[in-house]
């Protein structure tokens, strides 16, 4: 619910949205080693157990984003079924930026599950 | 750290993209392909998962838009664009840019160069410390409100004040100094000991003088001038310690003053001697004036409190003194001394300058908003097309930019040649007394100046036409096309615009028109004699000679005689001071009538015989000297007019006596009457003036006239080669003619540089004034061309279509120089101390402005009129 709710509002709040979106760019990348865009953008989808739609040309801007940061690298190579694709790759400083966004993630989402959560002990 | 890498990184994308553009086609590409894969393999037909892959990607060109974005900064790329566009849009267009260029850069031409020098006047600080504290001192007597000070009196003054913590005394002079071929003159001065000290200058060089080096048993030391060391001394750093002889004393050279010193006070001088109260028989009189003073105001004082207490002690001296009747005091502040004198002058040079910018400004936001008005369309279509409004602005602030960057720089560079220019036209002599415009050009100031005219007008172009050309319906704006009621709208605003450059045009019309008539006026000033056809020089005799009189004036007549030999030469005569220059008074008294020891001052020359003949004034009564008249013979004098009517009045005067004030001095008698001759200024009214036979009264300094039968320019160097001859220990100098001399007065030239300069700018005003007029006068025709067209079909003759366009014109024309004919009035009232012989509101020159004005807008609106009248009905109508 929390991503669709973010997509709908993609063009309102695009800040949120690309950072949250260069975060499970990182992660997928992780995971499943060099990619090229298209497979980053279904594993997110199936990932997101198809809650997520993603609108796949956004995910170019993010990935160029994150190669001007130093966080990804790029390179051309040959996909599984033989097709010429842009592969990219975790740099160092992509794999130390994505521990330190995971961790800033999960503490907020814990902090708001507390709020949120119908025991309520912050109240 | 990694925003500032990815800034880098997408500022590098700046460049050319064919590369990256062809590797971003291909990845998407890939993208879909490896994506239509998938969709066959799920058992899509094929045209289905392509479309399916292009839907869900979000379409090509959009996502490419996006990573484009991403991939520089979109902002400078469209800068960047934008201005490319600017460039060949006004390319396309180079009448258009040519004009806006050239008007605009005339405008900061004119109005750079002339602020470099109000610049280097009025906002440069003088090379003293803190110079907003140091005063002028001076004396003051009816006729004459800045007179030197007497030796005696500056020591008073300095003892008794309550206000300086410094008072300084200083005499501009000329020194005679022995070179190697013979004599010449040297501008110098004298000043006290601790003068440098009062104005806060350390010498670049050396030191300045100690305590008591002012007195006469001190050895003769000086000080000189930076340009003196360099120039006689080729900057030799061992100068110090060598000797120069001036007036025939040894002088040890002590100091060199830093380079950018200056002190117009006292004509900037190249040697500066300790002030030594023996030196000059004048220092020990009360009642002789020679000496200017500076002083350096107490913490707290005001100038006024300064002025006050002068004032005050001149009091006190005038009740204890007999010499001191009828003297007052007045301190100024020094800044106003030395610039005071051309600071209206630049005042109305920089408005004139300002206005001609105004109407330069004025004239380019027409064209472009013109020329926005003929985008309109395309402003409608781009808009329709999605292009948003801030990028449509953007290009209108863009064009706007480019025009007003060319514009400067075109502007800047001519400014420095206008400058070169008006330092010329100003001429070395005139320069030479205002030293602080020495090393005038493009300084940082004035381009901080350029850079903010550049700016405003940047801003006014931008969004004057941007404002314009959004109506506020879409539609409209397309449905237009290139006609209909947004002309009128335009009309309305261009028609506006045309009246204020009119207006402004009527004024510097006006003030040309005025200044003109001043320098016209006081050039035909009734001067008492021709000054045409006369070469002079001024002469300083050798020192060896100055103390025995009747060697002096064998000198003077062998040079007289020597002179008049040479060709062309028909008469020679000597005065201690040319015409139109001032000069010396003396204080007298009327033998036989009651004296109670009152000032009665008149003008003072020592002349020779031949003097009033050469000059061809004209005696009224009695005679002129004779060479007769010699120190053997009673004392004789000549009156003018002048003086005649002040102390006689109703009586013939030829045959009184007179004498000065001293009870010793002996009587003189009058001789002869002359008609009044300019020995003063040329816009000052003649002050009363005695002669004196030279031959009675002799100086070893003097000026000669020379008349000649031909060029006297040419006869300039015979003139100082020929006395040279007589005693290689003559020294001559100034030699000009006399035309020259009157042309180069102060009053003469301020006026001149005015005239030309104001009359320049009016010529530019009223050229732009009439191009704007035609114009807006043109456009409007091309805007009604098809109404023109409907009333000939229905036939309308030529000459009322001629009524019709000028009937327009003329509406504007009118409110132009109505509006500016007003304002001109207001306006000359600022040119009030430059203007001579002539009323503010001159009845003649506004005529004549309004009628020139006139036939100029007229004729500009002719063109169009006739254009008009020209419509062949036919084409007109099918042209819809």
């Amino acid at each position: 619910m929390w991503y669709v709710l973010l997509v709908s509002n993609m063009n309102d709040k695009a800040d949120v949205w690309q950072g949250t979106l260069a975060l499970m760019v990182l992660k997928t990348i992780e995971t499943m080693g060099p990619l090229h865009g298209y497979g980053i953008a279904r594993r997110i989808e199936q990932t997101s157990g198809n809650l997520l739609s993603l609108n796949y040309g956004t995910l170019y801007p993010a990935l160029l984003k994150l190669e001007q940061e130093g966080s990804i690298a790029s390179a051309w190579g040959v996909s599984e079924n033989n097709r010429k694709a842009k592969f990219y790759k975790l740099t160092r400083q992509g794999r130390k930026q994505l521990e330190k966004e995971a961790r800033d993630w999960q503490q907020a989402t814990a902090i708001l599950a507390r709020f949120l959560s119908p025991s309520g002990d912050a109240v | 750290m990694r925003r500032l890498r990815a800034s880098l990184v997408r500022l590098a994308g700046l460049g050319p993209a064919t590369r990256r553009e062809r590797e971003l086609a291909d990845e998407i590409e890939s993208h879909l392909q490896l994506h239509i894969d998938d969709n066959i393999r799920a058992g899509m037909r094929p045209e289905q998962a392509r479309r399916d892959a292009l839907l869900k990607l979000g379409g090509v060109e959009p996502t490419k838009e996006a990573y484009r974005d991403r991939r520089s900064v979109p902002l400078l790329e469209n800068l960047w664009r934008d201005t490319r566009y600017a460039i060949r849009q006004l390319r396309k267009n180079p009448g258009f840019t040519g004009t806006a260029v050239l008007v605009l850069g005339l405008g900061i031409c004119a109005s750079a160069a002339i602020f470099a020098f109000v610049d280097a006047t009025l906002i440069k600080p003088l090379p003293y410390r803190d110079p907003a504290r140091l005063v002028g001192l001076f004396e003051t007597v009816q006729f004459c409100p800045r007179c030197p000070l007497s030796y005696p009196d500056y020591l008073d003054w300095k003892r008794l004040n309550k206000v300086f913590t410094a008072v300084d005394a200083f005499e501009g002079t000329g020194f005679t100094l022995r070179s190697g071929a013979g004599s010449e003159m040297a501008g110098g001065a004298r000043v006290t000991a601790a003068f440098f000290r009062t104005l806060g200058v350390a010498p670049a060089l050396g030191r300045d003088f100690r305590a008591g080096e002012d007195t006469p048993e001190a050895p003769p030391t000086v000080v000189l001038s930076y340009a003196a060391w360099q120039k006689r001394f080729a900057g030799n750093a061992h100068v110090l310690g060598q000797t120069v002889t001036l007036n025939g004393d040894v002088h040890t050279i002590v100091g060199v003053l830093p380079a950018g010193f200056h002190f117009a006070a006292a004509g900037d001088p190249e040697f500066w001697a300790a002030l030594r109260t023996n030196a000059n028989s004048c220092y020990q009189t009360r009642g002789c004036h020679s000496l200017h003073a500076v002083a350096r105001l107490r913490d707290g004082v005001s100038i006024d409190a300064a002025d006050a207490n002068i004032k005050l002690i001149a009091g006190q001296l005038e009740k204890q003194y007999t010499s001191n009747v009828g003297q007052g005091g007045s301190a100024i502040s020094l800044v106003e001394l030395e610039v005071g004198r051309i600071r209206p002058i630049l005042i109305v040079l920089l408005s004139g300058a300002g206005l001609l910018l105004l109407i330069a400004c004025v004239n380019v936001s027409s064209l472009m908003l013109v020329r926005a008005e003929s985008r309109k369309r395309e402003i409608a279509v781009r808009s329709a097309l999605g292009g948003s409004r801030a990028r449509l602005v953007s290009q209108f602030v863009t064009e706007a930019v480019v025009v007003v960057a060319s514009a400067t720089v075109l502007g800047v560079t001519s400014a420095h040649w206008l400058i070169g220019i008006l330092i010329g036209l100003i001429g070395a002599d005139q320069l030479a007394g205002m030293p602080f415009l020495q090393g005038l050009g493009l300084n940082f100031h004035v381009l901080v100046f350029a850079a903010a005219v550049a700016l405003a007008a940047a801003v006014l172009f931008s969004f004057a036409p941007a404002s314009r050309s959004f109506s506020p319906d879409l539609r409209e704006g397309l449905a237009e096309g290139g006609r209909g009621s947004a002309g009128t709208t335009w009309r309305r605003l261009g028609a506006n615009l045309v009246v204020a450059e009119l207006a402004i045009a009527v004024v510097l019309l006006v003030g040309a028109g005025l200044l003109g008539k001043s320098f016209y006026r006081l050039l035909h000033v009734d001067m008492g004699m021709r000054p045409d056809h006369l070469a002079t020089l001024q002469i300083a005799e050798p020192q060896a000679i100055r103390a025995d009189n009747t060697k002096v004036v064998a000198m003077a007549h062998e040079v007289t005689n020597t002179v008049a030999r040479l060709p062309g030469v028909e008469s020679v005569a000597i005065s201690s001071m040319l015409p139109v220059r001032g000069g010396n008074t003396m204080w007298i008294r009327v033998i036989g009538r009651p004296f109670h020891g009152e000032h009665n001052e008149v003008g003072y020359r020592q002349v020779s015989a031949g003097y009033f003949t050469t000059l061809r004034a004209k005696l009224l009564r009695g005679r002129y000297f004779t060479e007769a008249d010699d120190a053997s013979k009673p004392p004789v004098v000549i009156i003018d007019h002048a003086l005649a009517e002040k102390y006689f009045p109703g009586e013939d005067a030829v045959g009184k006596q007179i004498a000065y004030t001293p009870a010793s001095a002996k009587p003189m008698e009058i001789v002869g009457i002359v008609e009044d001759i300019k020995e003063g200024p040329l816009d000052e009214t003649t002050w009363p003036t005695l002669y004196v036979a030279f031959t009675q009264d002799p100086d070893d300094h003097f000026s000669l006239a020379v008349r000649t039968s031909k060029g006297e320019q040419a006869l300039l160097p015979t003139l100082a080669a020929t006395i040279h001859r007589i005693d290689p220990g003559i020294a001559t100098y100034d030699p000009r003619t006399m035309r020259d001399r009157i042309d180069n007065t102060p009053a003469a030239y301020l006026r001149r540089c005015s005239a030309w300069l104001v009359g320049g700018f009016a010529l530019l005003a009223l050229l732009l004034g009439a191009a704007g007029l035609y114009g807006v006068i043109a456009y409007s025709v091309s805007r009604r061309t098809r109404e023109i067209g409907v009333r000939m079909a229905l036939g309308a003759q030529p000459a009322t279509v001629y009524r019709l366009i000028l009937r327009e014109a003329g509406w504007l024309i009118a409110a132009g120089l109505a509006i500016g004919l007003v304002a001109s009035v207001a306006a000359a009232t600022l040119l009030r101390g430059l203007l001579f012989g002539v009323r503010s509101a001159d009845p003649e020159t506004l005529a004549a402005v309004a009628a020139g004005l006139g036939a100029a807008a007229l004729l500009a609106s002719y063109i169009p009129a006739r254009r008009a009248a020209s419509i062949d009905p036919v084409d007109a109508l099918r042209a819809e």
